[in-house]
Parts: C-alpha cells; structure tokens; sequence
C-alpha cells in the first residue's frame, strides 16, 4: 500500500502536464507574431489615418478627425481606384468559382493523364512573382504580345477586324483591356488555391451519393447543380473568401502591368493607397485609404464564416 | 417488374478475375439473395447489375433486353446503398422526389407518388427533417421509399441492414420482406450475413473467388451443399468436415448426438470424442470435441439441448452417433459433394 503511493506521488507531475499550461505555452508565439505584425500595424494604421503624419514626420502629433478620409474620397484617383478594386474582386471571384468548380469536378475523375494535369494546374501557384510577371508583361506586350498574333492570324484583330483597326490592342494602355488583363492574371495566381480547397471539398462527398444519384436518374448537369453544388457551398464560401481578400489587398499585379494608367483609370485601391502614403509621402492619407473599406470586408468575412458554419452544422 | 439475367458474366481488375463467369436467372417477382465472404465478388457483381460498372466479358439482360452497355437511368433499377446514400441537404421529402423530378415527372404526380411511398413507409411524420437527424432505422426507411417510389424493375440491396443495431436490424429483416411480397419487386440482395440470406431469401447464391458455388432455396443449400466450401461456409457453427476413407464426411452438430443405451439404427456412424468444453447458447449447448479415433486431430462441433447437456462433462471421452441420412459426402481433393449412393461407407 505504501509502495503505490509512493510510485503514484514520484510519478512525476511536470509543469507541463498541469491543464491549461502546456496549451498557453505552445500558443504564445503564435500570438506573439501576431500582435507584433498584425495588431501593432493595424491600430498603427488608424492612428495614422486620423493624424497629419508624413513619412518625412511619421510621428502621430495632432489628431485631425475624419479629414483625412473626407480629403481622399474627393480625388478621381480614389474613385477609380474604388470601382476598379471592386470590378477586379467581383469578376475575378466569379470566374474562380466557376473555374475551380470545373476543375474540381475534372480532377475529382479518373482518366489517363491526370497527374500531368494536376501537375500544371498547380504550376502557377509554384512559380515565383517575378518570372510570373515577366511572363504576363512578355505575353501581353504592346509590341510583341503573341496573344495580339494569335488574334491576328485568326483575323479578328487588325484593320476591319473584331478587335481592329490597331495591329495591337494595348493591353496596359487602354482602362478596360488593362483591367481585364489584371483580372486575367488575378484569375491565372489564384486559381490552383482556389481549386485545391474546392477539390479538398469535392472529394469528401462520400462516392455512393454520386452512384445513387447516377441510379436515380440525374444527368451531368441535375448531379453538379441539385447534389455537388449544395454540397460544396460551405467549402466554395470559404474559397470564395480567401480569393477576395487576396484579390483585394493585392497591388502587385497593378504595379507590375498596368501601374494604374492610363491616367488613374486602371488604379486599384491597395495600390492607390502605397502611391499616395508611401512614393508620395502623405502618409496619413494613405493609412486613410487603405482603411477606407475595412469595416465593409470584416462584415463580409463575419458574413461569410458564418454562413458556412451554419450550413456545415445544419 | 421483371425477369434478370446474367450470362457469363466476368469482372477483370488487371489480372485479378473479381467476377469470373457468372450465369444467374431471376425470376420475375423473386427475391434473390447474393450471399459471401467479403471479397468474393458479390458486390462487384451488384454494381454490374446495376450498371455502374461495365463488365469485362457476358451480358446482362432485364426483362428480357441486354443492358449491358446502358448507363444505370437506362435500366429502371433502383438501389439501396449500405449508407444508404440520402442527400444530405435535402430533407426527407426532397431526397424521395429526386428521382422523380430527375425523370421530369410534373409536381402534382410527383407529390401524390411521394405520399403513397410515405404512408406505405410509415414516415409521415419524418418528411420534412434532414437525414442528419434520422436515426439509422429511420434513414434505412427513407433509402427505401425512395428506391420504391419511382416504380423500379429491379431492386438491388447492397447489405442494408449491416449499419443497423442487432435489435432493430431483426425487425428490419422482417419488414424488408413483407415489403417485397406487397410490391412483388423483382429484388437482388447482396449480404454476407447469413440469417439474412437464408431467412428473406426465396433462393440464396453463395458465392466464392468470383464464382457462384451454388444456387438453391435457403433448405436446399443447408441440407444438400454442393461442396465443402459451401458446407463450411453455411450455418452457425458450420458442418462438421472429417477426413474418412479418402473422403471428406459432413454432418451438421445439430445430428451429433451422444450416443444413447440401447440398439444404434443402422448405417449410423459412431465417434469417440473427447469434450473439451461444453458452451451455453441459450437454448442449447455447443459441445467442442476431439474426435479421438481417426487419423490426425479432428475437431468436432456438437448442439445438445439441455437435458443431454447437463450429463456430459468437459474432459470425458463419449460416443457421438450421426444417422446415416444425415451424412453428407465430398470429393477429398475437388471438395465437390458425391452422390449417397457411390459412397459407401465402410464400417
């Protein structure tokens, strides 16, 4: 009796084994890095939209209210910048949706080849910003853009043509080519994300649904819209989410193709906001701007989540 | 309603033959049941039946008209998956009309269809909640009205009772039955589950390694086993197997009885048999034996009921008889049983 005391009471209780401990201990760094570089940049970033600060003087003196944000919303650069970023989001999340959709439902099959395919629609998430951009600035040059070629061999660009008379359409010298090819490359960056997480969905709806479906006498289309879809919606909204915020707060695809012209009609919001804080050094205004949508995106994520938990739970 | 047919039906999965010539004729209205060992190819055979899986060689026919090549809405089959497959977001009542609507059957007749299959069911009361608030009593009903609901030529069960608790899954046989003889549905019903293939079953199919071994009524199949895997693989415990005369003797523990004073009839065969342990089954006794003359060790099953049983003792030797009817006779070396009367027993 004494003896299993003993081992009992020697057993060896460490700090670690104590409830509560070992979790606070394995999660402070990770709240650590982001209090440092999330929480301290954000209220820094409000601080600095209701200040005079510059980057000349970043120190936040003087409060100055709302003016900051009342100065921005009465440029045309912030207009444009506001309608593009909303365009840009708004089409590129659509045709994610309906791509991934796609090729979720092609990788989900089996068929001879699909390593390959599943290889290069990966690729371009692998490919590093740079080469990506060297490759879109070559494939829709002004001069040499061999999509401009293609189009002019199939006689729909050039004099009396489609898309003519140019020889060129100018993708990052017109504001509704230039936003389409930063829609374009928005849709090529993101997709193989956006695919992974529809296709992690895709392929969790157990297979006899689909048997059962295929005995119960649904066609292709009855399958993907009464069964796949309803079931893929939890999965397609947080997919959906991710490639907004994404979309959203991205500048380097505008400052690497069309840098917001001509004029400010290509301008994106993120992207507007870097100019003006940082190249033009009204820093405040610039902290102004790229708070200016916030709350509208935290509804939306709020929205969103839950959304998706209420239908996961259902 | 109709008639199935297979005729030579073979499965390849590489060089892996999971059906290996099949040839089944069901009759309109019968209720046949599939019954093996996991991997024996009963459920490959299921999905061929069903068309979502093209056999390698053989045609399939129902109702007389080769399906072999005809996609599953072709066929007019109606299946009943293991987890039964009910569309998780649509509620009781959505899940029975959706192979109505997928037939494009207008909503007023589609309607009046699904309150007959409900009231015939008896899931009124469940229509509007989602699956996942069924119970797995409650699911299996709705799989089944929903398979019914659209007036299927066949009906095709893949073990839908094996995901139901022991209790419900006896009162389940029951009604699955009674189902059947009020429809008259033509039915296929793949199990591993013996009781439920011998007690819902007109005939029962064994099948093993891609061959059905054999095809009979539930009786037929426990009397007059056509060979010794089927021997070993029917009832509960199965028939005793013993090497004799280059033979292979069968007899089921319920005809091995002590062997009781008085005059033995004539032709019965008498073991001597050590007890090694003496089990209560409920209604009877499982007796485990050595059979202790005879070459080799040979295991031995007996049932006794409960007087017998309380005067043997583990860890005596006994007389066992079997009556010579009850003696069944097998190849050694094919396993295939051989007529009574070439095998004469030698005393």
């Amino acid at each position: 009796m004494k003896q299993v005391q003993s081992a009992i009471a020697h057993a060896g209780v460490s700090l670690a084994d104590r409830k509560g401990v070992l979790g606070t201990l394995m999660l402070a760094p990770a709240l650590a890095y982001i209090a440092a570089l999330v929480a301290v940049p954000f209220f820094l970033a409000i601080g600095l939209s209701v200040s005079d600060a510059t980057v000349g003087d970043p120190a936040i003196h003087h409060f100055v209210g709302l003016r900051n944000f009342v100065r921005v919303i009465h440029e045309s650069a912030f207009h444009f910048g506001l309608r593009n970023s909303m365009i840009v989001t708004f089409a590129t999340l659509i045709l994610i949706l309906v791509l991934a959709t796609a090729e979720s439902e092609l990788l989900a099959r089996d068929f001879r080849g699909k390593r390959l395919v599943q290889i290069l629609l990966i690729l371009p998430w692998a490919m590093p910003v740079s080469l990506a951009a060297v490759g879109w600035l070559w494939l829709l040059d002004s001069e040499f853009s061999p999509v401009d070629w293609l189009l002019r061999t199939a006689h729909l660009l050039g004099p009396g043509t489609l898309f003519g008379p140019a020889n060129h359409l100018y993708y990052y010298g017109r504001e509704w080519v230039g936003i389409g090819a930063i829609i374009a490359i928005n849709v090529w960056r993101l997709l193989p994300f956006a695919t992974i997480i529809v296709l992690a969905g895709r392929t969790s709806i157990p297979r006899d649904i689909f048997e059962q479906a295929e005995i119960d006498g649904a066609g292709f289309f009855r399958t993907l819209f009464h069964i796949t879809l309803p079931a893929l919606l939890p999965i397609l909204t947080v997919a959906a989410m991710f490639t907004a915020l994404l979309v959203f707060g991205d500048m380097t695809i505008a400052a690497l193709t069309t840098r917001g012209g001509p004029g400010y009609t290509t301008q994106l919001l993120p992207y507007w906001a870097y100019l003006k804080g940082i190249e033009g050094g009204a820093l405040s205004e610039g902290a102004a701007i790229a708070l200016f949508l916030f709350p509208v995106l935290l509804v939306g994520a709020i929205l969103a989540l839950r959304f998706a938990y209420r239908t996961e739970s259902a | 309603m109709a008639t199935l047919e297979l005729r030579g039906i073979k499965k390849r999965f590489g060089d892996f033959y999971a059906v290996d010539g099949v040839d089944l004729m069901i009759a309109e209205g019968e209720f046949l049941a599939i019954l093996g060992p996991s991997g024996c190819g009963k459920t490959t055979l299921m999905r061929m039946i069903a068309g979502l899986e093209p056999p390698s060689a053989g045609e399939v026919l129902i109702g007389g008209v080769p399906v072999t090549h005809l996609p599953p809405r072709a066929r007019n089959v109606s299946m009943v998956f293991q987890s039964y497959a009910l569309y998780p977001h649509m509620s009781v009542a959505e899940n029975i009309a959706f192979p109505l609507k997928a037939r494009g059957m207008p909503k007023s007749e589609r309607d009046t269809k699904v309150k007959w299959v409900v009231g015939l069911m008896g899931i009124e009361g469940l229509v509007k909640r989602k699956p996942g608030r069924l119970s797995g009593g409650e699911k299996q009903k709705v799989a089944l009205a929903r398979s019914l609901v659209r007036d299927p030529s066949l009906f095709i069960f893949d073990e839908p009772l094996s995901s139901l608790d022991a209790q419900v899954r006896a009162m389940a046989r029951g009604e699955l039955r009674q189902l059947h003889d009020r429809t008259g549905v033509t039915t296929v019903y793949v199990t591993h589950d013996q009781l439920e293939a011998l007690g819902m079953g007109d005939r029962v199919a064994i099948m093993n390694r891609g061959q059905v071994r054999q095809l009979g009524t539930p009786q037929e199949l426990y009397d007059d086993p056509a060979d010794t895997f089927v021997a070993a693989f029917l009832g509960s415990p199965p028939m005793n197997l013993i090497e004799r005369d280059n033979r292979i003797i069968g007899f089921r523990p319920e005809y091995l009885q002590p062997r009781a004073d008085g005059s033995l009839a004539q032709g019965a065969l008498v073991f001597k048999v050590r007890i090694m342990q003496l089990e209560f089954l409920g209604s009877e006794w499982l007796i485990y034996g050595v059979l202790e003359d005879g070459d080799g060790e040979n295991r031995l099953l007996a049932k006794v009921d409960q007087p017998v049983a309380s005067k043997l003792r583990s860890g005596e030797s006994r007389d066992f008889v079997v009556e010579r009817s009850c003696l069944r006779f097998f190849d050694k070396t094919t396993g295939l049983r051989i007529a009574p009367s070439a095998a004469k027993l030698t005393q």
